[in-house]
């Protein structure tokens, strides 16, 4: 049906090139957005082993980074007025690899809190106290840490691996 | 018992689409037509199959049957019996099975048309519909087997689907529950719209790929699968609106979109999902960018797939995301598989669906289209760039990273600008030819009505100027279409002698899909009035009250009243704060903040109180409270302008689209065979 339609015969060869150059330039202009906005927002996400490395190499100072480790459930407290968070998480590999040697991101976390031995990072939020954060949670937090060494989180996700999908639930009896 | 029917029913399932698979490639092979024809039928059985398959894990959870896996993992006794089906799609075995029986549904609808002039498609669609089904089922059948059940063993505990050698079935009193979050009516229809967005989609692709299997350049896939892939796309947009919603309601953040890597792996879809939408449209006006339309079809088609398995594989963290799975390995397989080939076959056609026709001006609606798919495709780049620039950094450098909203949101803020600044111009433009001098006729008064849209907000006090540049653009928009559609009514009036309202509805009838596609652009840009409301205007307090005490934010003030703590018959425990509320010294509501523990799973979850305007949304989360002193409750509040237009905008979005697909009258010419 294309034949139905009126065509311009012989289409001027600089008529395109208008195209393309158009199309050059929103398309530059995408990817220019993408990079710088890639480069101002990219935050390392590290353990708690290595926030403690680079803290001490004076490598974090005024950088937004992201951190995970296991919350160990004694630390947590809350201040009601003023709706100060503490509470410490715990060093857990986060090669994926070291995970699975250890038996999943449960046991893990549960390892890490069992273990004294594992080095600890304050953390400190100010707003609502997550509905997740418990014991042997995985917390990853967002922010900054501090001249006193406290990561001060402005973002809290937490993950209970064990909760939904865990392994075989307690309470079993056999008929 | 249920299981083992349930499972054998999910076996014949795989069975039967592999022979459908064999029959039709064999029947189209060497030209059998009774061979195809078997296969289709083979195609109609899968639905009523998994149908089976789905009614069984459903009674098994309705009936508590916690020896079985999935159920103890997903049910519980205290949930009522609408969560206890909806956990049907709670886990990740069980809402694998839905997803394949959805996509049974559509393949076997797909069957029941009537073939007789596409013959030569059919097998084809048969071969690529049943393919993708027998995957899934696969999956289903081999890694995630919803039906197996607890057995005691010597080793210790493990699940099977029949007797392991000296093994004893468990059966365990309890299960362990949904997730709190998912305990939730947003459960009943987010997951199930999202899904039945993503399967649909599988249609439009098996057409596509059967038209450049068998040379047709026509537009014919087109037709056939046009109102297929709008319920596709009507439904995976009411998915991401559904989810945005109930973030809203539930997960009391008081936003609805955080850029979590799993809405973007259903955004990414519906974004090629749109750009092929609209190059399907210039396709059909002016026989071009044919092969951009393949293109996009097979990146909609293998970003569902994608996003399916970034979501399964346990390769991200999320909120949405399941456990860690074995299926990711396999998962990467079948996408490597499909992508090359459909985009081997795709390069075989490439001379083949060339087109004579070239872009002609800039301010003709094809250009303006395809700009607006550049667009379209940049937020996909984006998006697809920050969920894997995480992972590729992580393989180079060994250096984990994240990537934050802050970066989607400055990439996709001023691109999104960009798109209503094309919605502005659209409606207007015309095909192939057409000048800036044409344009800016048409364009002088919809443009002075649109100062409105900057004098209104500067007059109110506003001041940034990303605000007022987007509410100028909004009010563009709406003026734009409405004088494209008193214009065109009014043109009708002159011809002839109808009334007023006969010439309206006549200028509706005769442009049905420009007037739904009006509608559509109206609702987006309703839609993002509320995004600039809430992402611009949103203010927070919060603050520690006791009863009687107030909290101000905005224009309004917040009482604490009283607080109730009681239990509930399906195992919550809940606070529940009574809240009123006030303006200008006179209460004009009353506020339910709570949160609710549930005890089996031994988790909170927190629901806001809101009261909604068309100006405003005043939230109020219960944070936390004391119950023997005076020292009373927390409460986090959130003033949000606008954002009630992103839900409305939704509503008024699903009329567009359902009018695009309603039947219209014209007859559909003849396909055409390329040699």
């Amino acid at each position: 049906m294309e034949e139905l339609q009126p065509i311009e015969a012989h289409p001027r060869k600089g008529n395109q090139l208008k195209f393309i150059i158009g199309g050059v330039v929103i398309v530059a202009a995408i990817v220019y957005l993408i990079i710088s906005s890639l480069s101002a927002n990219v935050q390392y996400f590290l353990t708690v082993e290595e926030v403690l490395n680079k803290q001490s190499a004076g490598e974090l100072t005024g950088r937004n980074i992201r951190a995970s480790g296991a919350v160990l459930g004694d630390s947590i407290q809350y201040n009601m007025d003023t709706l100060e968070l503490s509470f410490t998480i715990v060093h857990v590999p986060g090669d994926n690899l070291l995970l699975e040697e250890e038996g999943g991101l449960a046991r893990s976390l549960h390892n890490a809190v069992m273990d004294p031995s594992r080095p600890r990072l304050d953390v400190i939020y100010y707003g609502p106290i997550p509905d997740l954060l418990q014991n042997e949670a995985q917390a990853i937090i967002t922010g900054e840490v501090l001249a006193s060494g406290v990561f001060e989180a402005d973002e809290i996700l937490l993950k209970c691996p064990s909760k939904y999908e865990g392994s075989i639930p307690d309470q079993i009896e056999t008929e | 018992m249920a299981a083992d029917i349930g499972f054998g029913s999910l076996l014949i399932t795989l069975i039967v689409s592999i022979y459908g698979i064999g029959a039709a490639f064999y029947g189209e092979q060497k030209k059998k037509k009774a061979w195809v024809l078997s296969a289709k039928r083979a195609m109609t059985l899968v639905f009523p199959l998994l149908t089976i398959s789905v009614g069984c894990l459903v009674y098994l959870l309705l009936t508590n049957r916690f020896e079985i896996e999935y159920v103890a993992k997903v049910s519980s006794l205290s949930m009522p019996d609408y969560l206890k089906i909806t956990a049907l799609w709670g886990g990740q075995a069980g809402s694998l099975l839905f997803w394949s029986w959805l996509l049974a549904g559509f393949t076997s609808a797909v069957t029941l048309r009537k073939w007789d002039r596409d013959q030569d498609l059919l097998p084809w669609v048969i071969v690529i519909s049943l393919a993708t089904l027998a995957f899934f089922v696969l999956l289903n059948t081999f890694f995630e087997n919803p039906f197996v059940s607890y057995w005691q063993t010597p080793e210790g505990i493990t699940t099977a689907f029949s007797q392991p050698p000296g093994g004893i079935q468990l059966f365990p009193r309890d299960g362990s529950g949904l997730n709190p979050l998912l305990r939730h009516p947003g459960m009943i229809i987010h997951p199930p719209m999202q899904y039945l967005g993503f399967v649909a989609f599988i249609i439009p692709y098996a057409f596509a790929m059967a038209s450049l299997i068998t040379r047709r350049a026509d537009d014919r896939w087109i037709q056939l699968s046009r109102r297929w892939t709008l319920w596709a796309w009507l439904f995976l947009s009411l998915g991401l609106v559904l989810g945005a919603r109930w973030a809203y309601d539930v997960l009391g953040w008081g936003g609805y979109w955080g850029w979590d890597p799993v809405e973007i792996s259903a955004l990414m879809p519906w974004l090629a999902g749109t750009a092929f939408l609209h190059t399907v449209l210039i396709q059909e006006k002016r026989g071009m960018f044919k092969q951009l339309t393949m293109v996009l079809i097979i990146l909609t088609y293998n970003l569902v797939i994608f996003g399916t398995f970034l979501t399964r594989s346990g390769l991200l963290s999320s909120v949405h995301a399941f456990s860690k799975s074995s299926i990711g390995p396999i998962f990467l397989g079948f996408i490597a598989l499909n992508l090359i080939g459909s985009l081997w076959l795709l390069n075989k056609r490439w001379g083949f669906l060339k087109s004579r026709q070239v872009l002609t001006s800039f301010f003709s609606k094809e250009s303006l289209i395809i700009i607006s798919v550049v667009l379209l495709l940049g937020i996909l780049v984006t998006s697809f760039w920050g969920v894997m620039f995480p992972k590729i950094s992580e393989l180079v450098t060994g250096q984990k990273v994240t990537v934050g909203p802050p970066f989607y949101e400055r990439v996709a803020g001023p691109i999104l600008g960009g798109m209503l600044m094309i919605m502005v111009i659209c409606p207007l433009a015309v095909w192939s030819y057409a000048s800036f001098k044409h344009l800016g006729r048409l364009l002088w008064k919809p443009f002075i009505v649109s100062l409105i849209g900057i004098a209104l907000p500067l007059y109110g006090g506003l001041t940034r100027w990303p605000a007022v540049v987007a509410f100028w653009l909004v009010a563009f928009v709406l003026s734009v279409n409405a004088f494209e559609f008193f214009r065109r009514t009014r043109v009708r009036r002159k011809k002839g002698q109808d009334s007023l309202w006969g010439s309206i509805v006549h200028v509706l009838k005769r442009n049905q899909r420009a007037f739904s596609a009006m509608i559509i652009h109206i609702a987006v840009v309703m839609m993002a009035m509320g995004i600039i409301g809430i992402e611009f205007f949103q203010i927070e307090t919060q603050g520690t009250i006791p009863v009687g005490g107030e909290l101000s934010l905005g224009s309004y003030t917040m009482v604490y009243e009283k607080l109730d703590i009681f239990d509930t018959t399906d195992g919550r425990n809940v606070a529940r704060a009574i809240v009123s509320v006030n303006k200008d010294g006179q209460t004009i509501d009353t506020l339910y903040p709570r949160r609710d523990f549930y005890y089996d799973s031994n988790q909170p979850a927190t629901i806001p109180g809101v009261r909604s305007t068309l100006v405003d949304d005043f939230y109020v989360i219960l944070v936390d409270w004391k119950v023997v002193s005076s020292e009373g409750a927390t409460f986090k509040v959130y003033h949000n302008p606008l954002v009630k237009w992103l839900w409305i905008g939704a509503w008024i979005f699903i009329v567009g689209v359902v009018a695009t697909t309603w039947p219209d009258k014209k007859s559909k010419p003849l396909p055409v065979r390329a040699r």
